[in-house]
């Protein structure tokens, strides 16, 4: 009340900076409906009135909806996944890039969500390698080189860009396309572009560019911060890649993180090969060796190649003198369980549940309890096929999208005989 | 209000009859129990809001045997010994009652290196942790403390390594007291990559000691004690093909196999080396339709 009073007294002297006072004068209350759109949370039951959506059950459906598109892709190519990535991300700095309909900016967004990108990729590629490039002034310039490291694509990422120009994304696409090149035949190409423009300056045709790229066997994947393009969803669908626009900035985030996990490998795209690598064991406690990285001397902690016996300070690299792939056994593990995917669950509804009779009425992994809080009626939840056990809608979701192991066949013994007997 | 010097500790208790029968170390199935008994006593006693979950890890089966938080599990009692000992005993015979009747159809399998079903009893403990975050934004710190002593079961790798790499990215610590004769590989890699602590006691008649030294105190205050150190976790790889351990190998690129020798064939995922597959196809059925 006291801000709105000072507000219309001073409204003639301060009018100048009108948005900035009224963004003051507001009290939180107001905020939440000029900046946060709080009706939005709201919805009507069959009757008419007002009731808070139900979050939970808005996330499970969308969880559902990702799972079934990548169970039906992934049937197809048993076991082939795109393990080993090489990845160009294309960061769009132009002009449009300085555009506030993501708050701060969507440059800023686009430099937070990347970041977290750039994370969770590793997380899920230890093998793999990203590149960085920017388009600023109808030109593209590589910011990082092809890397297994994170730290050093997050820090160049860290630094003020700024944003300026037109946007060239035949110039992208051939820079790309000229890294990417070098890359050994059994890496899966890819190219991950950002894109905020709503045109592209181009020297010469964009649609040869774009032929180039595909027999280069080059993955091309958009996702748009304005509005759909001609020509990006033309990239796309000629390379086999994926164009999407965010609406806001959570499904930007949704869109960005998508890209992270394995797509599934196209058999033509890709040659097969088996690869030389090292496993090498830790050096001795108290040792002291000059490391291959950082030409230091070095005390303890550290790996040795068991190619060469040079010292390297981290996993996974390559030994500089040797050039042998060295790799510790998590790193391969971490992508074991897209190779061994659990099924989906099942949804059972309440009155399914109620049929079954079953004795324990609390999931079988957390033993929360299954039934809608403050009444006696089964709320819904979902069931393994294998070994028959209930689950709690949330434990489902941590199931398939973080552990990858059904805790209920994990606690069933299965003999040698049965095992063969359902193989067969 | 939680301090940050509260617990939630999820203990997994292998009661795995192959290894207690066969053990030849000195101690015994139920004197590990009573030193485990007298350390989880001591944890509740450390702070009222500290809490507890036991898991089982069988051979057959795993189950929750207690909860310090449910209602149908809270303990009174006068008596010579405190009244968790009896309830967590009784429910500790139960299971293993219950495990065996389970392997009672089962023959021909080796004991000698018969492992528990670890991966369930992790994942298990996993799913209750993601529950108590769920709960809102006030809850102890939980850790999950392994006491095991069977042996490392090679069918379960990829599941265990699974439950570690989740454990990792929720930063719940893995820790390990190992009671068995060979260190576990696999759960020194757990406390390794969650940033657990790993002991293998040298003396298993004092084990309690080792419990209430190294394992009672909360996450936070660990910073200020000198905990026991890894010493040499084994990161080598083991080839798929004959189950040894190898320094330099061979990985297919297409499902991330490894082996000790080159091959023309992945035998996991049947890919051909050095062909791109849609040649390798092709020439299959060439190849059949020519002879």
């Amino acid at each position: 009340m006291n801000n709105s009073e000072k507000k219309r007294m001073n409204g003639e002297a301060e009018e100048e900076n009108e948005e900035d006072v009224e963004d003051e004068g507001r009290d939180a209350w107001e905020r939440t409906y000029t900046d946060e759109r709080s009706w939005e949370a709201l919805e009507e039951d069959e009757s008419g009135l007002l009731q808070p959506i139900d979050n939970k059950a808005i996330y499970h459906s969308q969880y559902r909806r990702r799972l079934q598109s990548l169970s039906a892709t992934s049937a197809a190519s048993r076991i082939q996944k795109g393990l080993i990535r090489f990845l160009c991300v294309v960061v769009d700095l132009s002009k449009a890039a300085g555009e506030m309909d993501f708050k701060p900016s969507r440059m800023a967004v686009i430099a937070k969500h990347v970041e977290a990108f750039i994370r969770e990729f590793f997380d899920q590629n230890p093998l793999s390698q990203i590149g960085l490039v920017i388009i600023k002034d109808g030109v593209a310039q590589s910011l990082t080189e092809l890397g297994g490291s994170p730290e050093a694509h997050i820090k160049a990422l860290m630094v003020k860009l700024g944003c300026a120009g037109d946007s060239s994304l035949q110039n992208a696409l051939e820079l790309v396309h000229d890294t990417l090149h070098k890359i050994p035949s059994y890496g899966h190409r890819e190219v991950l572009i950002l894109y905020s423009a709503l045109s592209t300056c181009d020297p010469g045709d964009i649609m040869e560019t774009i032929q180039k790229c595909k027999k280069a066997k080059l993955r091309c994947s958009v996702i748009g911060l304005s509005a759909e393009m001609f020509v990006c969803k033309h990239l796309c669908q000629e390379t086999g890649g994926s164009y999407m626009v965010a609406l806001d900035e959570g499904h930007f985030k949704e869109l960005l993180l998508e890209h992270a996990p394995p797509p599934p490998a196209l058999a033509e795209f890709a040659i097969a090969n088996l690869i030389k690598m090292g496993f090498p064991q830790r050096a001795a406690e108290g040792s002291i060796a000059i490391c291959s990285c950082h030409r230091e001397a070095k005390v303890g902690e550290g790996y040795i190649c068991p190619r060469c016996k040079a010292r390297v300070c981290e996993l996974p690299t390559e030994c500089r003198f040797c050039g042998l792939t060295l790799v510790s056994s998590p790193h391969l593990a971490r992508s074991y369980h897209h190779l061994f995917p659990i099924e989906p669950f099942t949804e059972i509804s309440a009155r399914q549940f109620e049929l079954s009779r079953v004795a324990s009425k609390t999931c079988f992994s957390c033993r929360e309890s299954l039934l809608t809080p403050g009444t006696n009626k089964a709320g819904p939840c979902a069931a393994c096929t294998k070994c028959k056990q209930y689950f709690c809608l949330d434990c489902d979701i941590y199931i398939h999208e973080s552990l990858h192991n059904c805790p209920g066949c994990e606690s069933r013994r299965i003999t040698p005989a049965a095992a063969s007997a359902t193989k067969s | 209000s939680f301090s940050d010097d509260v617990s939630l500790l999820v203990v997994l208790i292998d009661t795995n009859p192959f290894f207690w029968s066969t053990s030849s170390s000195s101690l015994n199935f139920h004197q590990f129990v009573s030193h485990v008994l007298v350390f989880l006593d001591l944890i509740v006693r450390l702070s009222q809001l500290n809490q507890i979950v036991v898991i089982a890890t069988g051979h057959n089966t795993c189950d929750y045997i207690y909860d310090s938080s449910l209602d149908t599990d809270q303990v009174t009692g006068e008596g010579e010994l405190p009244a968790l000992y009896s309830f967590v005993l009784q429910r500790l015979e139960e299971f293993v009652n219950k495990d065996e009747k389970l392997g009672a159809k089962q023959e021909g399998l080796s004991e000698k290196r018969a492992s528990s079903l670890l991966s369930g009893s992790l994942s298990m403990a996993l799913c209750y942790i993601q529950r108590v975050f769920r709960s809102g934004p006030l809850h102890p710190q939980p850790r999950i403390l392994c006491l095991q002593g069977s042996p490392d079961g090679s069918e379960q790798y990829v599941s265990i390594m699974n439950a570690i790499f989740s454990a990792q990215r929720s930063m719940v610590p893995i820790d390990c007291c190992y009671v068995g004769s060979h260190n576990s590989a696999f759960l020194q890699q757990a406390s390794y990559i969650t940033g657990g602590v790993y002991v293998k006691p040298q003396h298993l008649e004092g084990l309690y000691q080792y419990l209430a030294t190294v394992f009672a105190v909360d996450l936070h205050s660990r910073s200020f004690l000198q905990l026991p150190r890894p010493a040499g976790v084994d990161f080598r790889a083991s080839c798929f093909c004959h189950k040894t351990t190898i320094d330099m190998g061979y990985v297919c690129s297409v499902c991330l196999s490894i082996f000790c020798k080159h091959h023309d064939k992945c035998s996991t995922c049947g890919s051909v080396f050095g062909k791109a597959q849609l040649d390798a196809a092709s020439d299959r059925k060439r190849k059949a339709s020519e002879s």
